[in-house]
Order: C-alpha cells, then sequence, then structure tokens
C-alpha cells in the first residue's frame, strides 16, 4: 500500500489560493513534504503562515488548487467530496482544539460516531468505543456527558474517537489549546503513547513547548516549509502514565 | 449507516429538542386535526340528513294547492284550494308507478287527558299514510275502513303526545283523550321517529280518521281536499315520472290551457334530500380546502425550524463530516428529522381531529364517522409536506462546507 519511498503522508508542489474578491489569495506556495509511518510531526507558524490550511488539506477537508497529495500510495487530491468522507472516515482521525463532543450525548455514543458512518453494526461499535476509552484511561467515564467531564477527559473522549476507526494518521489541531498547562502534559503522553504503538501524529501548534514532545519539527512561514527540524528523539518524553492519571 | 440508524439519530435529535419539536408539529398537528374533523363532521353530517329523509319516508312526492312558483301575485300554497277529493281518487286509480296516496289535512289543537293537556298538530288522514311514512304503530291497531268512512272519534297518539298526556312510555291505548273538546279513543301510539330536518319534532302530532277531522274538528270545504296529498311512488327510478303523470293529469283535471301556470304544486322529497346531500358536500370540500391550507402552513413552520436548526447545528455538520459523514447521510439525517416531526404532528393531529369530531358531533347529535383511508392519506399527506418542506434545508446543510461548519461559532 506504500509507495516505494516508504512516506504515508506526501505533498508533491501543492499549491492553495483562495479567491478573495478579484484577486486570489494564495495561502500555499508549493510545499514538498513527506511523513513516514510512525512519525510524531508538529507544525508551526505564525498565524497566516497555512498550517491551518496544510491540515486541512492533509485531512482531506480541503483540496489542493494544484500539485499531488498521496496518501498511503492513493492521490486524494481529485477525489469527490463522498470519496474524500469514506477517505477521512477510513485512515484519519481527527482531535479539534474545541473538543467537539456532541452535547447531551455519552462518551461511548460519542466515540461510536465514526463507526456509524463506517457501517459497523451496533454490538460492535459499542465494543470498539469502549476498548478505544479504555486505551485513554477512559474506562470509568463511558455513560458521562460532554458537560460532566474535565476539559482534559473531554479532549481523552475525542482522541478515543479518533482512535476508533484504527486509522493509520492522527491529526490534531492545537489539542491542547483550551487546556491548562498540567492537562495538555496528561494529553500530550497519551499522544507519545500513540505515536509508539504505531500511529502517525501529526499536529499543529504555535506554541514551542508543545512541539518538543515530537520528533520533527516542520516551521511553515508565507505558505512554504521554512525547516523542517528532526531529532533522533523528542526534547520531551512523559512515562506512560495516561491512564494512571485519570 | 443503515435507514433505522438515520432515524434514531434524527428522532433522539427532535427528543432533545421536545418542546421545540412540539411546537413545529403543532402546525402540522392543527392542520391534520382539522382536515380529519371537518371531513368527519360533513360525512356525519350527511349521514344525517339521509338519515332524517329516510325517517320522512322513501320515493314521496307531496302535492299542495297553489303554487310556489310564483306568477304574478299568486299566494302560496293553499291559499287557494285547487286539489279535490277527487283528485285524490284519480291519482289513486289512474296514474301508474304510484304506490299509494293518502290525503293529509292539518290544524292545531289542545288535546286533554284526564289530567294533562297538551296543544299539537292534529292530522287527518288515513291507513295508508302511516305505510306511505314507514311509520308503524308501536301498539294498538290503525283506523278501519269503517273509521274511515263512519267519522269515528279515533286517535293514533304520536310519541310525544302520548307521554305528554299520559307519562313518559306508557301506553294510553284504548283510554279517552278529548281533541278539542270531542272525546275520542285512544286506538293506537305510533313508534318514536323522530327530528324532521327543519329540526320539527314527527312525534308531537295526532292522527283522526280524515272524515273525523272534517266532521268533528275542522268543517271541510265541499269538493275540495283543503290539506295536501302524499303520494309513494312504487320504486325510486318512478319518482320522476309519476312526478310528470300527476302533473300532466292535474293540469288536465284542473282545465288548465298551456299558457296557465299550475295551480298546484308537487315537491319531490328524493331532490330536496339530494339537493341538501350535496351542499353538505360542497361546503365539506371547502373546509377541507382551508384545512389543506393550514396543513401547508405547518409545513413552511416545519421548514422554518429546520433551517434554525441546521444553523444551530452547523458544528455538529461539520464534526459529522469531518468523521466520514457523506452529504447523503447529512441530508436523509435532517430529512428524516422532518419527516418525523411531520409524521408524528400527523398522527398527533389525527387522534386530535377525532376527538374535535367525537365531541362536535356528540354535542349536534349525530352519527361520527371517521375514515380510516382519510386518516393514512393525512398522514402520508404529512410525511410528504416534511419531505418537501425538509428538502431545502436539509440540502443546504449536507453541502456545509466542513472547514467553515466546524469553524463555526
Amino acid at each position: 500500500m506504500i509507495e516505494a519511498s516508504g512516506a504515508l503522508i506526501r505533498f508533491e508542489r501543492v499549491f492553495k489560493s483562495y479567491p478573495l474578491g478579484e484577486l486570489t489569495l494564495p495561502v500555499l506556495q508549493g510545499i514538498d513534504l513527506a511523513v513516514t509511518g510512525g512519525e510524531f510531526v508538529a507544525i508551526m507558524g505564525a498565524s497566516g503562515s497555512g498550517k491551518s490550511t496544510l491540515m486541512n488539506i492533509m485531512g482531506c477537508l480541503d483540496r489542493p488548487s494544484a500539485g499531488r497529495y498521496v496518501l498511503a500510495g492513493r492521490d486524494v487530491s481529485r477525489l469527490g467530496r463522498g470519496e474524500l468522507a469514506e477517505v477521512r472516515n477510513e485512515r484519519l482521525g481527527f482531535v479539534f482544539q474545541s473538543f467537539n463532543l456532541l452535547p447531551r450525548t455519552s462518551s461511548l455514543e460519542n466515540v461510536a460516531l465514526p463507526l456509524v458512518y463506517a457501517g459497523v453494526p451496533a454490538r460492535e461499535r459499542r465494543a470498539r468505543a469502549a476498548a478505544a476509552l479504555e486505551r485513554v484511561g477512559l474506562a470509568q467515564r463511558l455513560d458521562h456527558h460532554p458537560n460532566q467531564l474535565s476539559g482534559g477527559q473531554q479532549q481523552r473522549v475525542a482522541i478515543a474517537r479518533a482512535l476508533v476507526n484504527r486509522p493509520r494518521i492522527i491529526l490534531a489541531d492545537e489539542p491542547t489549546g483550551n487546556l491548562d498547562s498540567r492537562t495538555s502534559l496528561e494529553v500530550m503522553a497519551l499522544f507519545q503513547e500513540l505515536c509508539r504503538s504505531g500511529i502517525t501524529l501529526v499536529l499543529v501548534t504555535h506554541e514551542p513547548d508543545i512541539a518538543e514532545y515530537a520528533a520533527r519539527v516542520i516551521t511553515l512561514r508565507d505558505g512554504r516549509v521554512a525547516s523542517d527540524e528532526r531529532r533522533s528523539a523528542p526534547l520531551r518524553a512523559l512515562a506512560t502514565e495516561a491512564s494512571a492519571a485519570s | 449507516m443503515n435507514v433505522l440508524q438515520t432515524f434514531r439519530v434524527a428522532l433522539w435529535a427532535l427528543w432533545a429538542n421536545r418542546l421545540r419539536s412540539f411546537l413545529t408539529a403543532l402546525g402540522v398537528i392543527i392542520g391534520v386535526a382539522a382536515v380529519i374533523a371537518v371531513v368527519a363532521i360533513g360525512e356525519g353530517a350527511k349521514a344525517n340528513v339521509e338519515e332524517s329523509f329516510a325517517a320522512m319516508g322513501t320515493n314521496l312526492l307531496v302535492v299542495m294547492s297553489g303554487a310556489t312558483t310564483a306568477g304574478g301575485v299568486r299566494g302560496g300554497f293553499g291559499s287557494q284550494p285547487s286539489l279535490t277529493w277527487s283528485d285524490l281518487g284519480a291519482i289513486q286509480s289512474d296514474v301508474p308507478g304510484v304506490a299509494s296516496a293518502a290525503p293529509v289535512l292539518r290544524t292545531a289543537t289542545s288535546l286533554a287527558s284526564d289530567d294533562q293537556n297538551w296543544t299539537t298538530q292534529v292530522y287527518g288522514t288515513t291507513s295508508d299514510y302511516f305505510e306511505l311514512r314507514n311509520w308503524p304503530l308501536a301498539s294498538g291497531v290503525s283506523f278501519t275502513s269503517s273509521d274511515l268512512d263512519g267519522q269515528t272519534k279515533v286517535v293514533i297518539l304520536g310519541r310525544t303526545v302520548a307521554d305528554q298526556l299520559y307519562g313518559p312510555g306508557s301506553n294510553p291505548t284504548g283510554q279517552s283523550v278529548r281533541i278539542a273538546n270531542v272525546p275520542f279513543e285512544v286506538i293506537g301510539v305510533l313508534s318514536p321517529k323522530g327530528q324532521s330536518t327543519s329540526g320539527q319534532d314527527y312525534d308531537d302530532g295526532a292522527f283522526v280518521p280524515v272524515s273525523t277531522f272534517q266532521g268533528k274538528l275542522q268543517r271541510g270545504l265541499g269538493n275540495f281536499l283543503s290539506g295536501v296529498i302524499f303520494i309513494r311512488a312504487s320504486t325510486a327510478s318512478e319518482v320522476p315520472r309519476v312526478q310528470a303523470a300527476v302533473s300532466a293529469l292535474l293540469r288536465d283535471r284542473h282545465h288548465l290551457d298551456a299558457a296557465a301556470d299550475d295551480d298546484f304544486s308537487i315537491r319531490n322529497l328524493v331532490e330536496i334530500a339530494n339537493a341538501q346531500a350535496r351542499g353538505t358536500e360542497t361546503l365539506t370540500t371547502l373546509l377541507s380546502a382551508i384545512a389543506a391550507v393550514s396543513l401547508a402552513v405547518g409545513g413552511i413552520g416545519i421548514m422554518n425550524i429546520m433551517l434554525v436548526s441546521v444553523t444551530e447545528r452547523t458544528r455538529e455538520v461539520g464534526l459529522r463530516v469531518a468523521l466520514g459523514a457523506k452529504p447523503q447521510h447529512i441530508l436523509g439525517q435532517f430529512l428524516v428529522e422532518a419527516c418525523a416531526l411531520a409524521c408524528s404532528g400527523g398522527a398527533l393531529g389525527v387522534l386530535l381531529g377525532i376527538g374535535v369530531a367525537a365531541r362536535l358531533a356528540a354535542s349536534f347529535g349525530w352519527p361520527v364517522s371517521i375514515n380510516p383511508a382519510l386518516a393514512l392519506l393525512a398522514v402520508v399527506f404529512s410525511a410528504l409536506v416534511g419531505i418537501g418542506f425538509g428538502l431545502y434545508p436539509a440540502l443546504k446543510a449536507s453541502r456545509l462546507d466542513p472547514i467553515q461548519a466546524l469553524r463555526y461559532e
């Protein structure tokens, strides 16, 4: 499935521009990028640098204006909305800054939501959702509604939801933006643990100390890759104590 | 994601906003209830009219002196006696298709038992009359030919009169009653017949032989018959032919030339019944149309709330799309929601409509007639209203850009 290059995510000369009145606003100006399976990548950059747009295209929520995006060996840059929905459902997990859990809905049902669209039968949905919640240390919170959970717990429910489809890649957009520093640590520890289990993580953040948990930091400036640093190990590593921290 | 799950998601969303869902459905509830109630009441009214006319007697013609079709300064019926006793005889013997014919003379007078009195209509007629009106006696016997010829002082009472003079449910057969101070013997009591279409109580009357009527109660006019003639045609299809034949016969007997107006009039009770039924039907159609408009207004209410709901749940839609919902999933969810809203409104409306119809019918004393096919049609129609008016908001939701939707505050 993976091409000879071994890249799970590959951007080839990706451009993205938005119409702005009679002008077009260029946001991405020729991004070349390859992420291998199992990497933990942080994308940084000032606001307006194009990191959100890059993330949207990577998450198959948007399509490049020009260039190719090859995801797991498949060119997804020209797929229709329905096909992109399938790709997102099968290959990707999303974690958002504002959690985006459905209100008045139990953790279990929130986590099971992607499986509903994957056509998984109800009994299996429950089992897999419960397993995903256990993996993020929330086995005791299956029937809690989002308003009964702390911010950190809500984000872990969201991570369980991202995991439940067993995706190759999890994309996290400012996952610690709404969390205090202690719960931020818990979430980053969880991400590192997931990374060790073979999941590829791409994280957008503007906080340098959060980026230090990643093994690779890509910095964007004006729609181009300004720097791409790899480290043999993340500057900060945390013990895998996510389940203990709940 | 199958249909059942789509339904569960949609119903859950409606339940989460119970009050709003109910208020939204209210338009459809009222619309459907109005349709059901109006049609049920209309059907009930029609059945009531039919029942009244059946009570009046079937295949009946009534011949009256004078003309109701006013030519010049002619008065109404009875103002100028023109029917004669020999006209009655001729109708009975010369017109084919006449099953029977009976004279009916009428006066208002007071009746007295030993301890009660009651003012009512006293009719002079023959025994044919009861047969012609489908009006059997509950007890006693009808007039004999010697009663009819010999001015016998016998009377048959209507149920209301018997109740008033002798107490409810009594059987005064054999008792004596004074009519205009003349003692009569009660020989029978009629079975109750109820009200006429105009609300007149058929049972409030007393019947004496026509000879007795003329001899003891109201002096006759010699050859002239100072009342009306009831004719019963042998079958319903004979009614128009009998009417034409009686008209021709009377014109001939009264020596009217071709230019002259009739000096009598014939009422066809079948025609009156049909006209009444048509009137009721027209009214029902009209009210149904108004009810259908209110159903459409209910549909617009659903569209309105669905649009609000789509806007409110923009983030939810964005999330669902991000997690893999295809446009048709989102479309389906909102369509099912609108449809469920309209359908449950329709079902509640049917129940409410039946309730309203039953209450109104009870207070009017009509039979309730609920048409199950119509109830089903109303629910199906409200489902269509839901789909029709839910389509635009659902399309709008399914076309939301997930990136914008996820950022929507």
